[in-house]
Order: structure tokens, then C-alpha cells, then sequence
């Protein structure tokens, strides 16, 4: 899979940066793909409930209804109706765009899997509620569509009497089936969003609003596609004429020329199969889970730092249970967690300041330690003389740093930024052990544990506990959200730096002087 | 400045995806069916003689069903075999025996068949056998038609109206 991915992933990444040079960061549309989504549905919602009101739900009348809303009222029925038809079409290609994405960022498995299962429905629902919506118009569209359908339905040798026979000649056209459609157009999108809600049961404060500008300018460019181009029918169904050349909608129906020209074992097998391996395709392969997050009680104060922070809900708060004056303490869900150590980077106990204790974070990621990095940061910190110090603290997930260490330069690898507890930094500045340090990780927003970026910003910019305290010199810190594609942007910022750091004051590039420790600053809390 | 021209670098995406939607929403055209051609689709669904004739239960045998399920005669559900044919203008275009369908072939055979011909005048005449005879139909129709181009001509099949229907 990592052959679909890697590509997918750097066309992904590209079209982010593209998009970046027009779009603020937190507007981009490549980093809102489900959020808009949801906007996309909620216009539907709201349009599709205003020509309800004008719509007849008889097949005959039906095209008059619909004709009325697109000729006589054009100005409120009609745009509403256009609107209706374009965000189904813009939710298809962000929905697309959604999944390809959370695959190209191997966000699909592991603990993921419960989110992208719960998609799979999702998408065959929206794929139905559009087909459904294009048989109501019951124009010449609509009649190729529900002939093609119901001749593929009936392939399956399950019913007794053909169903496409009720589309055979006028004669036999009823509203039966009709109304059936009428009533699954409106069960099945309701049926989506309980579905929907069940998809972001396992992220936390999911993204489900797109920022407002990047709202404004969708709605504005949907209405004004309305009103240049609105969406019309293709004169009435008439059952005694063939179809004949059609406009076919092809974000919906892209399939339909294949379901109808080739045979019912091919188009079913076909669909099954598609269906079968979108359901694997989280095991294929499976991730090789890292070992999940422990807390470890007796450092663990109840703070509840952990819980706020983690990205995948797989914390809880309980009552204390071994008898320390706390009132709660932090549990982990394992079949929850994606093991990100965000949560370390929360806990206060993780200060590698702490000289007379053991350090041990209250809560941890068993097979990268906090007290782990503080030893590979004394070791790694071994720089020439001379030069700035730079200490690079890079999150797999972000821009690659093979052969980035130097003389002068030297770098350490986290799973997620997140994972920097923000003491370290002042660890590093403070001791001298580095004149700079560098934080990169995935691009703003796409944050491969979901918050780990905005997090982050938010302890350095001590608006979020734990904060980076307020004597660690800004100027000595520089971070980059660039993504797997940013190193040349990660190689100019180091020269960048390295300039920068020469020219402060010579005070603080001091030799190195690992024996000078102070004593622990910051205790556990409470 | 640099604001003013993100403001209208974003109004370009805009355009384009909008530009895009519009476009796929309802182009290109597709064209399944040939022109200057008509459609002939026969279809219907129809049951077939049971594979032997209901006949009267001796005494002995209704004695020996469990009261509840008593009756004078029994029936085999199966059904046999229908035989359809469609010929066009002399010429045997659809020739099908069509089993029943139902796990215990007790349901209707089913037919749905379109055929692609050249509009203009034509003359059809479909057949039908649903008795256990071997050979020779019990329903025949013969109907001279003048196809647009275009047109779709069902041939259903309803025993109560009488047989077949072209319409
Ligand atoms: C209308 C359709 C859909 C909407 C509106 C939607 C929306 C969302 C949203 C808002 C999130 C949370 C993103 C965040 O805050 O980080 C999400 C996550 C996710 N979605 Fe969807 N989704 C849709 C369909 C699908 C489908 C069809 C799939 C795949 C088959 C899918 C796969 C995923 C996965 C794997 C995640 C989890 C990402 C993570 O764990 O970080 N989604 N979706
Ligand atoms: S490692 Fe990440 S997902 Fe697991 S508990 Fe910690 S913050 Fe949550
Ligand atoms: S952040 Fe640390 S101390 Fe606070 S609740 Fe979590 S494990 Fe306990």
C-alpha cells in the first residue's frame, strides 16, 4: 500500500502548498476536505427542504413542479434547486478528496479502522441519495437513470416480476415506485448523518466547521454557479421514446454507461468486490500497533492535561484508586489510543528538570520514554565548537530529516510534535545545551494525530497548559509545519537560523557544561 | 497588497472548481442509443401450466392428511417451461424456453429483451406457448408497425387482456 500511498501523499502535499500561496493555513480547503463535507450537507439539508415545498410527489406532475421552480421562480425555488444539485456534486468531490487524503496520510488503520468503516456505508449512502434525487426530476435523465437501475436491480435474480418492467412503456408507469424513491431521496440522507455522527465518535472535537472565510467564499461560488449556470432538466420522461443522447452527472453516475453495457456477473462481482476491499483495506496490511500509552499512578495528579489533549478520545478521568490525595486519575483506553504521546507532552511530571526523582512521566509511551529523550538529547547534543548549536526535534510525520545532522546541526525524532513536553526546550536553551532548537512536523492543520501542531503552538505560545515558560528566549526557537515535502523550506530555515543565532549576544553561546544542573524547578502539580 | 491578491487567487479557485462542478454535472453527453434506430423491449412475466393436470384425492389419501390440511384435490406447483418467440420481419430474432422462476419453479417465467432495429415500417409477430404441449404456440400476434427513429415499442403480455401487447 505505501506504493499508493507515497505518491498520493506528495500530490497531496503539493496541491496543500499550492493552495497555501492564495489561502491562509487554517482556510486551506485541502486541510477542511470532511469539514466541508458537513457544510456541503447542510446546504443540501436546506435547500432540498425549500423545494420540497414546491415539489409535486406524483410522477406525472413531478416535472411540472420542478420545471415551475426553475422558470417561474427562479429567483428563490430556482437557485435553491441549483444549489441542491451543485453541493451534492461539491460533497462527492470532497468526500473523495477526504478519504484519498486520510489514506495518503495512513490515517485509515490501526485504531483508525473504526472511522473508515463507518465511512464505507456513508459513501454507498450519498451515492444512493444522489441517483434517487436525479429519478425525481422525472426528466429524460431521470428516466435513463431509473431504467439502467432498475434493469442492473434486476439482474440479481431476486425479484419475480422484472422491476424495469414498471419503466416498459407509459402504460405501466405508476407512482408505486415513485414514491418509493421520493421517500428513500429523504430517509437515506437522514440515515447518513446518524451514520456520520457515529464516524466521529473516535476523534475528539472533530473539525466539523469549516473556518468562516473558507465557508463564505464555497457558499458565495456555489451561488454564483447558480445563477450563471443553473441546474435545468432535460425535458420530460416519455417511456415511449428511448433515451437518446443525455447529460449525464458524472460525479454520481460515472458508472451508469458500464452497469449498463456490461454483463450482471462483471457490474455485480465488480461492486461487491470494490465494496469487499473498501472494507479491508484498513487490514491491508494491518498496522504494527506501537505499544499504547500507560499511566503510571503514582506521578499521575489528576491533572487532566492528558484528557483534554488527546486527539482520539482514549483517555478517561476516574476515581482515584490507590489512595493518593487526588480526586481522579487518567486511564487509558488502548483500543482507542494511536499511540501519538501527545499525552506525555501534556503531563506535567514530565519535566526533565526533575533530577531528584526518577523521571517518569504520569502518563507514556512504553517504547519512547520521556526519560529516554532527555538522555538521547545529552548524547545527541555533542556539538563541534564554533558554529550555532541547532537541535532539530522532528516529528516522523513531517518533513524528512535523513542527513540533516552535521557538525552543527543535530536532530532527534518524535512520533508526534506534540510529544515534546514543553520543558524540554527549556531544558536544552537553558542548559546550554543548544543555542536553537527547531520544531517541525506535518503541515498546519493536517497534523497526522490531529492536534499535535495546534497544540504545540499553543504551549509555546503559552495560551495551553503546559506552557514554555516565559524566560525560555523566543528568539532561540524557530518551528516548521511544512509536511514530508518541506525540507528544502527545513535547509533554508537552518541557514536562516544558524545566521540569526550568530548574531545575538555572545553570552549565549557559552561552551557546553552538562554539570551545571539545577535543581528541579517545575514539581508536580498539587 | 499581498492580501488583495490572495483575496483574488482564491476567487480564481473558486471559479475553477466551481467551473468544473458545473461543467461534469451535466456534460459531456452521452449517447448510448444509435440514431436513426428504434427499440423493440419485450418483457413480462407470465406463469406457465403446472407440470401435471390438478386431480382429485381417493378418500384414502385426503384419511390420511392431517385434518387441518384436508382438501379434495392436489396440485403440482411447478410450473412448466414457457416458450417465447419474437420474429421481425420473417426473420426468428428471440427463440427462449424460460424456466420458472421460485425455488420450487413455481413462479412466473420472466422475459425483458430489447432489440435495437432500424426505424421505418416492420412486421412483428410474437408467439407464445405456456401448456405442456411439446411443440406449436397457443397465443400469436401479428401487428404491422411504422418505428420512428427513437421510438420505444413494448411488447408486454397479459393472459386476461387476451395476449400480447404492443403499445
Ligand atoms: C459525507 C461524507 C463524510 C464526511 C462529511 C466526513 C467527515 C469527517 C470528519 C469531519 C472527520 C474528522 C476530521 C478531523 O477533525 O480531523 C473525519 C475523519 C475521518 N474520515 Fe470521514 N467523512 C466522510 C466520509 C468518509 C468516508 C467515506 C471515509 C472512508 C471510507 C472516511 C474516512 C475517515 C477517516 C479514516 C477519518 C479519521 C481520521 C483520523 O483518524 O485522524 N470518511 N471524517
Ligand atoms: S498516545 Fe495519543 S492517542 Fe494515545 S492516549 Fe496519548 S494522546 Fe491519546
Ligand atoms: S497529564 Fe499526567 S498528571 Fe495530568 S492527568 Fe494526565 S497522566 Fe495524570
Amino acid at each position: 500500500m505505501e506504493i499508493l500511498r507515497a505518491p498520493l501523499r506528495f500530490v497531496f502535499d503539493r496541491a496543500e502548498r499550492l493552495l497555501g500561496l492564495v489561502f491562509p493555513p487554517h482556510w486551506n480547503p485541502m486541510l477542511n476536505l470532511g469539514a466541508l463535507g458537513f457544510f456541503f450537507y447542510w446546504i443540501i439539508t436546506v435547500s432540498g427542504i425549500y423545494i420540497y415545498i414546491f415539489f409535486d410527489t406524483g410522477v406525472t406532475r413531478a416535472y411540472e413542479s420542478v420545471a415551475y421552480m426553475t422558470h417561474d421562480q427562479w429567483y428563490a425555488a430556482g437557485i435553491m434547486r441549483s444549489l441542491h444539485r451543485y453541493a451534492s456534486d461539491g460533497l462527492i468531490v470532497v468526500m473523495l478528496l477526504h478519504i484519498a487524503r486520510e489514506f495518503a496520510l495512513d490515517r485509515y488503520r490501526g485504531v483508525r479502522w473504526f472511522s473508515w468503516i463507518t465511512g464505507v456505508p456513508v459513501l454507498v449512502m450519498v451515492y444512493v441519495a444522489g441517483i434517487t434525487g436525479y429519478w425525481l426530476v422525472w426528466d429524460r435523465l431521470a428516466q435513463y437513470v431509473a431504467i439502467v437501475t432498475t434493469e442492473w436491480l434486476d439482474r440479481l435474480p431476486i425479484f419475480g416480476e422484472p422491476i424495469a418492467r414498471n419503466f416498459l412503456s407509459p402504460a405501466n408507469l405508476e407512482s408505486r415506485f415513485f414514491t418509493l424513491m421520493v421517500f428513500m431521496h429523504i430517509a437515506i440522507p437522514l440515515i447518513a448523518l446518524i451514520l456520520l455522527w457515529i464516524h466521529l465518535q473516535r476523534v475528539s472535537k472533530p473539525r466539523i466547521n469549516p473556518p468562516r472565510g473558507l465557508a463564505i467564499g464555497t457558499l458565495a461560488s456555489l451561488l454564483a454557479l447558480s445563477l450563471v449556470h443553473p441546474a435545468l432538466s432535460q425535458g420530460p420522461a416519455d417511456l415511449a421514446k428511448v433515451v437518446g443522447p443525455v447529460g449525464l452527472d458524472w460525479f454520481y453516475l460515472p458508472l451508469y454507461p458500464l452497469l449498463e453495457n456490461w454483463p450482471g456477473p462483471v457490474t455485480w462481482g465488480g461492486a461487491g468486490a470494490l465494496l469487499l476491499m473498501f472494507c479491508a483495506i484498513p487490514w491491508l496490511p494491518p498496522l504494527r500497533k506501537p505499544p499504547v500509552a500507560s499511566v503510571d499512578l503514582p506521578n499521575c495528579n489528576g491533572c487532566m492535561r492528558c484528557f483534554n489533549d488527546c486527539p482520539y478520545n482514549a483517555i478517561s478521568m476516574r476515581v482515584r484508586s490507590d489512595g493518593l490525595p487526588f480526586e481522579r486519575e487518567a486511564v487509558v483506553e488502548p483500543s482507542l489510543c494511536v499511540s501519538c504521546g501527545i499525552c506525555a507532552g501534556a503531563c506535567p511530571t514530565a519535566t526533565p528538570f526533575r533530577r531528584a526523582s526518577e523521571l517518569v512521566s504520569g502518563i507514556d509511551l512504553p517504547d519512547m520514554r520521556v526519560a529516554e529523550l532527555r538522555e538521547e538529547i545529552e548524547t545527541r547534543c555533542a556539538f563541534r565548537k564554533g558554529e550555532p548549536r541547532i537541535l532539530i526535534f522532528g516529528c516522523d510525520h513531517g518533513v524528512s530529516l535523513r542527513g540533516v545532522d552535521g557538525a552543527s546541526v543535530k536532530s532527534i525524532s518524535l512520533r508526534c510534535a506534540g510529544q515534546l513536553p514543553p520543558s524540554f526546550i527549556d531544558y536544552v536553551l537553558s542548559k546550554r545545551l543548544a543555542d536553537g532548537v527547531v520544531l517541525t512536523g506535518c503541515a498546519e492543520n493536517s497534523c497526522h494525530a490531529r492536534y499535535g501542531i495546534q497544540w504545540t503552538d499553543a504551549r509555546l505560545a503559552r495560551e495551553r497548559d503546559p506552557m514554555l515558560r516565559a524566560r525560555v528566549p523566543r528568539d532561540r526557537i524557530r518551528v516548521l509545519w511544512a509536511g514530508r515535502a518541506g525540507r528544502r523550506g527545513l535547509d533554508a530555515l537552518l541557514r536562516q537560523f544558524a545566521h540569526d543565532l550568530s548574531e545575538l549576544s555572545s553570552d549565549a553561546s557559552p561552551v557546553h557544561t552538562p554539570d551545571t544542573r539545577e535543581r528541579p524547578k517545575e514539581l508536580v502539580n498539587g | 497588497m499581498v492580501r488583495m491578491l490572495q483575496y483574488a487567487g482564491q476567487a480564481i479557485v473558486y471559479a475553477a472548481v466551481a467551473a468544473f462542478i458545473g461543467y461534469f454535472a451535466s456534460r459531456p453527453l452521452y449517447q448510448q442509443f444509435p440514431d436513426g434506430q428504434a427499440q423493440i423491449k419485450l418483457s413480462f412475466a407470465h406463469g406457465a401450466a403446472r407440470t401435471r393436470e390438478c386431480r382429485r384425492l381417493t378418500p384414502q389419501e385426503i384419511a390420511k392428511l392431517p385434518p387441518n390440511q384436508r382438501r379434495p384435490n392436489t396440485c403440482d406447483r411447478a410450473r412448466v417451461d414457457m416458450h417465447v418467440q419474437l420474429d421481425l420481419d420473417g426473420e426468428v430474432i428471440y427463440d427462449a424456453r424460460l424456466p420458472p422462476t421460485g425455488l420450487a419453479g413455481d413462479g412466473p417465467a420472466r422475459v425483458y429483451k430489447k432489440f435495437v432495429v432500424p426505424a421505418g415500417p416492420h412486421t412483428l409477430i410474437a408467439r407464445l406457448r405456456d401448456t405442456r404441449e411439446a411443440t406449436g404456440f397457443n397465443y400469436e400476434t401479428r401487428r404491422d408497425v411504422e418505428l420512428a427513429p427513437g421510438q420505444n415499442l413494448a411488447v408486454d403480455f397479459k393472459a386476461d387482456a387476451g395476449g400480447f401487447i404492443f403499445q
